[in-house]
C-alpha cells in the first residue's frame, strides 16, 4: 500500500462534490473522467431521521495493484518510495486493460486524449509539499491526507463528545 | 489609450507565476479566493488562506470557474439585437457603437419618462455602491436588488424589529448549542464559510432542528427533522412562541431591558397552543412542547435562523419576524453563541470606504415601488422588483422605460417567466450586462459583455461584521474576449450622457484610491492578502450600551414601522388548504453544484448536475398511477407544461412535490443547458404579482401544480 492515507470523515462530508471538480481542474480534465467520486445515496430512514450516505471513492493505491499488472506498456506504475500508483501518460496506448482489471473502477477514460487518467494523490502537488487538490479545497475539511500514521481520525473523540452532550439520550450520534 | 480600450490593471499580463487575491464570482456569495496565475493563465483556484473562516476551501462551482474562463459559449463582444425580442438575431458591435446606442435610447427614455424612468437590478451584495451611483447620476431612485425573489421578506422583517437588515446578524455557531433552520438549506444552498462553520459546530455537539416539507441534505445532517405541511412554518412559530411564554423559557432580564411589545405578543399568541398548530403543521403537540423544554436548557445559546431565500409564501415575512423575535426572547443578541451584530469600521474608531454615491446629488423622486414612502415597511435600499415590472406594464404610479439587468436574470429568478417577459416587452431599452447569455439577456436590446470575475477588478468592498474588513477583487488575467469591467461600462455610459464627474477615473487603482482616501488603508496592503481587517479582534458591545435603530430604540415586537404601514406586527395565521387529487404545492431548491440558472452551462457543472426529478410521496403517487421512475407531466396552469421523471419517496410531504431550480433554459447559444429539464419558475403561473404585502417577497411556494402520468410519446395512459 501507499505510505500515505487519504481519509474521508463521512460524518463531516456534505456531498458538495468540490473534491471531484477541483481534482479535474488540477488535472486539466474536461467532461468524462472522474479520478475521484463521492457516491451519494439517500435519504434513507435511520431511526426515523433522514440520513444520506456519502461514499468517497478515490484510488486506494493497492499494495499489489491489478492495474499495474494488467498494463502491457508499463504506463501504469507504482512509485517505489511511497507506493503511489500513477499512469505515465506518454506510455499509455489507451488499451483500457487497467480499467478492466481494477476491482474498484478507479482508472478513468479521458475522451480528450484517448488515454487513461487516475488518482495519483496529485503527486506533483505532494512532491511540492502541498496536499492533493481534493483535500486542499474540501469545503468542510472532511478529507485529510498524510503519511498513514499521521492522518487525523476524529471518530473516537467525536463519539466521546456526543456521549457528554447527550447524557440522557445516549447513543444518538454515530461515530 | 483609446477611450474604449480594455482597462487592465498594470501587472496583468506579466510572465511567470503570480498569486492574485480575488473574490469568487460563480454565485452571489462571493467567497474570498486565491488565484494562481502562470504566464497570464489561471492554473489554480482555492479559498483565500488568509481568511481563517474559509481557509483554502472552495466549492465545486468555485473550482469550475476555470471552465467559465475557457468557455466560448458566452458573449464575446457587445451585441445589438436585430430581430424581434427573444428571436436570437444579433449583430456584433464595437463598444463605441453599443454604448452610443444605449446612450441614445437612454436620452429618449429620460425625455419621455424623466430620469426616474430608468431602473436597474443586480444581486445586491458588497459592490452596489457602483450601481446605486450610476442610477443616482441619471436621476433615478429605482435601484433594485434581486431580493423580491430572495431575501426581501427576512430583510424587511429584521428591519421592523431591530431597525437593520438581517445581514447585520452574524451567527456565532462555534458557541451555539442549538440551531433552528426553517428550510435554510445550509449545506446545499452553499455559502462555504457558513457550511464549514455549521459542520464544525455539529461535530462539536451543536444540535440542529431542521424544518422543511422536504428532507434536504441539511435535514440529513440535523439532529431533529420536522416534515411540516407546506407553508405552515408561521403556525409552528406562533405555537413555539406560545409555549416559550407558557414555560417562561425566555431571558427576562434581556427582554425587560431591550424588548418592547411583550403584552402585544402575549395577546397575539394567547390561543396558538401546541394543540392549535397540530392541524396546520401536522406536528404532534407534544413534540413542540418537548422542543421548547429542550431549548429552555440551552438558552441563550439557541439561534433561530430567520431565513435567507424567503420568497416563499404570503406570510413568510412573519415566519422570519417570529424567528427574529424568538432570538430576542432567548436573549442571544450580541453574546458568544448568539447573534453577534455586524459592526461598521466606525465602531472600532476607523473610517469606512468613501462612497461613489457621495459624488452625486441625492435623488428626491419617490420610488416606483413605493418602498420607504407609501410602503414604509419595504426598505428602499433593496426595493421590490416586481413592482418595477408592474410599472413597465401599467405606467403606474409612473412609467419605467429603460431597465438594466446587471448580472441578474429576473426571467429565471422571479416567478412566472411569461409575465416577466410581458412586462419587459413594454421597455424602450433593455440592457443586459453579464458574463453569460441569461434568459433576460436573450430578450435584451443590447448585451454588454462584462469581463469574468477573473478578468476584471471590481470596486473595493467593505463588509461589516464582528470585525469589519475591506476586501478586494483584483484582476487576475486579461479578458479573453472583447469584454469590459462593470465600473468602466457604467463610466462610459455616464460620459455619453454628459455626466463625467461621478465615475471620473481612468483606472481602477484611481477609483480604489478615492474609496480608500482617509481610511489609512492602501491598495498595496489590500493586494498582499486580499483583505484588511479594521480591528485586531472582535469586541462585543457591552449590554449597557446596546441600542437598536428602531423608532423606540428597542427591539420592537410591536413595530412602529408596521403600524405606520397599517400592518399587524403579528398577523393571524392564514390556514392553508391541502391540495388533493392530482394537485400539489410545488417546492424547489438548489444543490451545491448549481447556482440558479447560471451554472448549468458550465462544462464541469453541467456534467455534475443531478438528473432533475420530481419528488412525490408514495401515498399520493400511488392513487395517480405514478411509480418511481415514471415520466410525469407538471402543469402550473399556464402555457408551459414540464415533463420530468418521478422520484417516489416519503421524504417529501404528501401535499407537495419538489424539483431542483436552475433547469429549463431556453437560450440556444448556451448549448449544454439549453432545453435540459424543467423550469420551475415557468410553472409558477400567475405568481409574479403575488407577494407578501408586509415583506414584499414573491409567494413562489404557493404555486399549485397538476401532476399526471405521461408516456414518452406524450399520450395519456
Amino acid at each position: 500500500m501507499s505510505t500515505y492515507a487519504l481519509h474521508h470523515d463521512e460524518a463531516n462530508c456534505i456531498g458538495c462534490r468540490a473534491c471531484e471538480v477541483h481534482c479535474k481542474t488540477n488535472k486539466d480534465l474536461g467532461p468524462g473522467p472522474d479520478p475521484c467520486q463521492v457516491v451519494i445515496i439517500g435519504p434513507v430512514d435511520v431511526g426515523g431521521q433522514p440520513r444520506t450516505r456519502f461514499v468517497f471513492m478515490p484510488c486506494f493505491h493497492c499494495e499489489d495493484p491489478w492495474c499495474v499488472k494488467a498494463c502491457p506498456t508499463g504506463a501504469m506504475q507504482q512509485r517505489e518510495e511511497d507506493g503511489i500508483v500513477f499512469v505515465e501518460s506518454s506510455r499509455c496506448v489507451g488499451c483500457k486493460s487497467c480499467i478492466a482489471a481494477c476491482p474498484w473502477g478507479t482508472p478513468q477514460w479521458d475522451p480528450a486524449t484517448n488515454k487513461v487518467v487516475k488518482c495519483d494523490y496529485c503527486k506533483d502537488r505532494v512532491d511540492a509539499g502541498l496536499k492533493p487538490a481534493c483535500v486542499t479545497t474540501c469545503v468542510t475539511g472532511c478529507l485529510s491526507f498524510a503519511v498513514a500514521t499521521e492522518v487525523p481520525d476524529p471518530r473516537r473523540e467525536r463519539y466521546a463528545r456526543a456521549l457528554v452532550a447527550e447524557p440522557l439520550e445516549g447513543h444518538e450520534a454515530s461515530p | 489609450m483609446s477611450s474604449t480600450m480594455a482597462p487592465n490593471v498594470s501587472e496583468v499580463g506579466a510572465p511567470g507565476r503570480r498569486t492574485v487575491y480575488s473574490m469568487c464570482g460563480m454565485c452571489a456569495v462571493r467567497c474570498p479566493m486565491e488565484v494562481t496565475v502562470e504566464d497570464g493563465r489561471v492554473v489554480w483556484l482555492q479559498g483565500n488562506p488568509h481568511d481563517e473562516a474559509i481557509g483554502t476551501s472552495l466549492c465545486a462551482k468555485g473550482a469550475a470557474g476555470l471552465y467559465l474562463e475557457l468557455d466560448d459559449e458566452r458573449p464575446q463582444s457587445p451585441l445589438i439585437r436585430t430581430g424581434p425580442r427573444g428571436g436570437g438575431q444579433w449583430r456584433r458591435a464595437s463598444w463605441d457603437e453599443a454604448l452610443d446606442y444605449v446612450a441614445d435610447k437612454l436620452h429618449e427614455t429620460i425625455d419621455a419618462f424623466g430620469g426616474r424612468g430608468v431602473a436597474l437590478s443586480d444581486r445586491g451584495g458588497p459592490f452596489t455602491d457602483l450601481t446605486r451611483a450610476f442610477l443616482q447620476a441619471l436621476g433615478s431612485p429605482n435601484y433594485f436588488t434581486h431580493d423580491a425573489g430572495c431575501g426581501g421578506n427576512v430583510h424587511n422583517a429584521a428591519r421592523s424589529i431591530y431597525g437593520f437588515g438581517h445581514e447585520a446578524l452574524m451567527f456565532d455557531l462555534k458557541n451555539t448549542k442549538h440551531l433552528v433552520l426553517y428550510g435554510r438549506n445550509i449545506i446545499e444552498s452553499l455559502m462555504v464559510k457558513e457550511a464549514k462553520g455549521f459542520m464544525g459546530a455539529m461535530a462539536a455537539g451543536m444540535r440542529c432542528t431542521y424544518i422543511d416539507p422536504r428532507a434536504s441534505l441539511t435535514a440529513c445532517k440535523a439532529t431533529r427533522y420536522w416534515q411540516v405541511r407546506p407553508n405552515s412554518d408561521y403556525a409552528l412559530n406562533l405555537a413555539i412562541l406560545h409555549e416559550v411564554l407558557e414555560q417562561e423559557a425566555y431571558d427576562k432580564d434581556f427582554v425587560g431591558r431591550f424588548v418592547s411589545g411583550m403584552d402585544y405578543l402575549r395577546e397575539a399568541v394567547e390561543d396558538t397552543t401546541p394543540e392549535w398548530q397540530e392541524p396546520h403543521t401536522g406536528l404532534p403537540a407534544e413534540q413542540v412542547r418537548a422542543f421548547v423544554e429542550e431549548i429552555a436548557t440551552q438558552a441563550p445559546h439557541v439561534i433561530f435562523h430567520p431565513g435567507w431565500m424567503t420568497a416563499r409564501h404570503k406570510q413568510s415575512f412573519y415566519v422570519s419576524r417570529t424567528a427574529l423575535i424568538l432570538n430576542a426572547l432567548m436573549g442571544n443578541i450580541e453574546i458568544p453563541g448568539g447573534c453577534v451584530l455586524g459592526k461598521p469600521p466606525e465602531h472600532y474608531g476607523r473610517k469606512g470606504l468613501n462612497h461613489l454615491t457621495d459624488r452625486v446629488p441625492a435623488v428626491d423622486e419617490p420610488r416606483v415601488d413605493g418602498a420607504g414612502r407609501e410602503r414604509p415597511q419595504w426598505d428602499p435600499a433593496i426595493g421590490m422588483l416586481h413592482q418595477a415590472l408592474a410599472a413597465m406594464e401599467t405606467g403606474q404610479p409612473y412609467g419605467i422605460g429603460a431597465y438594466f439587468a446587471y448580472r441578474h436574470d429576473p426571467i429565471t429568478g422571479l416567478p412566472d417567466s411569461d409575465a416577466t417577459q410581458r412586462a419587459l416587452e413594454h421597455l424602450r431599452l433593455l440592457v443586459s450586462i453579464d458574463v453569460r447569455y441569461s434568459e433576460t439577456g436573450w430578450l435584451a436590446d443590447v448585451i454588454l459583455p462584462e469581463s469574468t470575475y477573473l478578468e476584471r477588478a471590481n470596486i473595493l468592498c467593505q463588509m461589516n461584521g464582528p470585525v469589519p474588513v475591506f476586501a478586494m477583487r483584483d484582476q487576475a488575467i486579461a479578458p479573453r474576449f472583447d469584454s469590459r469591467p462593470a465600473w468602466w461600462i457604467f463610466r462610459e455610459i455616464l460620459r455619453r450622457m454628459g455626466i463625467k464627474e461621478v465615475l471620473d477615473f481612468e483606472t481602477i487603482e484611481e477609483l480604489w484610491n478615492y474609496q480608500l482616501d482617509g481610511t489609512g488603508v492602501t491598495v498595496a496592503e489590500l493586494r498582499e492578502t486580499g483583505s484588511v481587517s479594521l480591528a485586531a479582534a472582535p469586541t462585543l458591545i457591552p449590554r449597557g450600551e446596546l441600542r437598536f435603530p428602531t423608532p423606540s430604540g428597542t427591539i420592537e415586537i410591536e413595530s412602529g414601522l408596521l403600524e405606520q404601514a397599517g400592518l399587524a406586527s403579528l398577523a393571524p395565521y392564514v390556514p392553508k388548504a391541502a391540495p388533493t387529487g392530482d394537485r400539489f404545492v410545488l417546492l424547489f431548491a438548489k444543490t451545491a453544484t448549481l447556482a440558479h440558472g447560471q451554472s448549468l452551462n458550465n462544462p464541469l457543472l453541467n456534467e455534475r448536475a443531478p438528473e432533475q426529478v420530481l419528488w412525490i410521496h408514495p401515498d399520493r403517487a400511488g392513487p395517480l398511477g405514478i411509480a418511481d421512475g415514471d415520466e410525469v407531466e407538471v402543469d402550473g396552469g399556464g402555457a408551459y407544461v414540464g415533463t420530468i421523471t418521478a422520484r417516489v419517496t416519503p421524504w417529501i410531504h404528501p401535499e407537495a412535490v419538489f424539483m431542483l431550480h436552475g433547469y429549463g433554459a431556453t437560450v440556444p447559444l448556451a448549448r449544454r443547458a439549453f432545453g435540459v429539464g424543467v423550469a420551475d419558475q415557468r410553472l409558477q403561473h400567475g405568481k409574479l404579482y403575488d407577494f407578501d404585502p408586509a415583506g414584499g417577497g414573491n409567494a413562489m411556494t404557493e404555486t399549485v401544480v397538476r401532476v399526471t402520468p405521461a408516456t414518452p410519446s406524450g399520450g395519456r395512459r
